[in-house]
């Protein structure tokens, strides 16, 4: 009875080793997947990770797909982010601008408060569509590692240019944030 | 006994205002993660913590609940703000498994140390020294005594 016991416990044990060891395996072989931000700057094909999210400047649900065939410039921001404050006239001059081309400027506002969203929105009269991610729900996916990032889409729905991390606004961007919007709108100059 | 029934309704009106007291800001600071960092409210000095600290103390000076205040971040941020998960649905899983775990280890820990003692009870028996038979004794009763003065 006493080795059965035993033999028993070291079964056991031994199962629980096992099953631990698969799940680190497991963890470092397969999960692993990269977000749209990797896979770009690798130079992969990648298309815009699909997403559908409360609107903040109005009413109801925004998706990626409701925009199939519009240029995109999409951007991750957020109210307590600094360089958010320094991009966000850009971003609507560049909306204003490009608007009769038919191209879209997405905002996407992660890991903040709505009402603060909204008081960002009017205070730099934001008027180009802009959806609440909360919970941060695309971060994975498009591989956001900070805040603002900005991405450029074109027409069929591929992730062109460049990743843009930091504000657009800075010297350091600026000629990719031109470029990114060119590509965006199909011009390969 | 009426200045201990008077003492007794003190320290039952004490407990009580006790029980009813608002949570701190600290207490509450310490039950949230910060949604960008990942660490507590308290140990977190990013801009949306700062920003969720103020919203804290805001609602707590309004007079809300710490479950009123913590249903309004979950609304906003999702159910990761939370520190510790919630006890029911399927998060209460996250509590019952280290428990189940915690108490499996306990029976089987007990049922080696039962079988370790009951193994040393027998071995103890077999341990004993064997009854020499007579043709050996009495040769060591010989041996003996050739030493005896």
């Amino acid at each position: 009875m006493t080795g059965k016991v035993q033999r028993v416990g070291q079964v056991i044990a031994i199962a629980g080793v096992a099953t631990l060891l698969g799940l680190l395996v497991w963890k470092v072989a397969f999960d692993n997947e990269q977000g749209a931000a990797d896979k770009l700057a690798k130079g992969e094909l990648v298309h815009a990770p699909a997403f559908s999210l409360d609107r903040l400047d109005r009413d109801g649900t925004l998706s990626l797909a409701d925009l199939r065939g519009k240029p995109l410039v999409v951007n991750f921001w957020a109210s307590w982010c600094g360089p958010c404050k320094d991009e966000a006239p850009v971003l609507q001059q560049t909306y204003e601008r490009y608007r009769k081309q038919g191209l879209v400027v997405l905002g996407v506002d992660v890991k903040d408060f709505r009402e603060d969203a909204r008081r960002f929105m009017r205070r730099y009269g934001i008027t180009y569509p802009v959806v609440y991610d909360g919970k941060g729900s695309t971060i994975g996916r498009w591989g956001i590692q900070g805040y603002p990032e900005t991405f450029f889409v074109d027409r069929t729905g591929k992730l062109v240019g460049e990743r843009i991390a930091g504000a657009v606004d800075i010297e350091r961007n600026r000629e990719a944030f031109e470029r990114g919007v060119a590509l965006a709108l199909g011009d390969q100059s | 006994m009426t200045r201990a029934l008077a003492l007794c309704a003190l320290v039952a009106a004490l407990l009580t205002g006790t029980a009813m007291a608002a949570p701190s800001p600290a207490d509450l600071e310490a039950q949230l993660v910060c949604p960008v960092c990942g660490t507590t409210l308290d140990q977190s000095d990013a801009p949306v913590a700062q920003r969720m600290k103020q919203i804290v103390r805001e609602r707590l000076a309004a007079g809300a609940s710490e479950a009123q205040i913590k249903a309004e971040l979950v609304d906003q941020f999702g159910p990761g703000v939370l520190a510790e998960p919630p006890k029911s649905g399927f998060d209460l899983l996250a509590w019952l498994v280290p428990l189940g775990v915690l108490v499996a280890g306990a029976v089987g820990v007990g049922l080696i140390a039962w079988g370790w003692s009951r193994r040393r009870g027998d071995g103890g028996a077999d341990d004993a020294p064997a009854a020499l038979d007579a043709e050996l004794e009495r040769r060591v009763d010989a041996e003996l005594r050739r030493f005896e003065p």
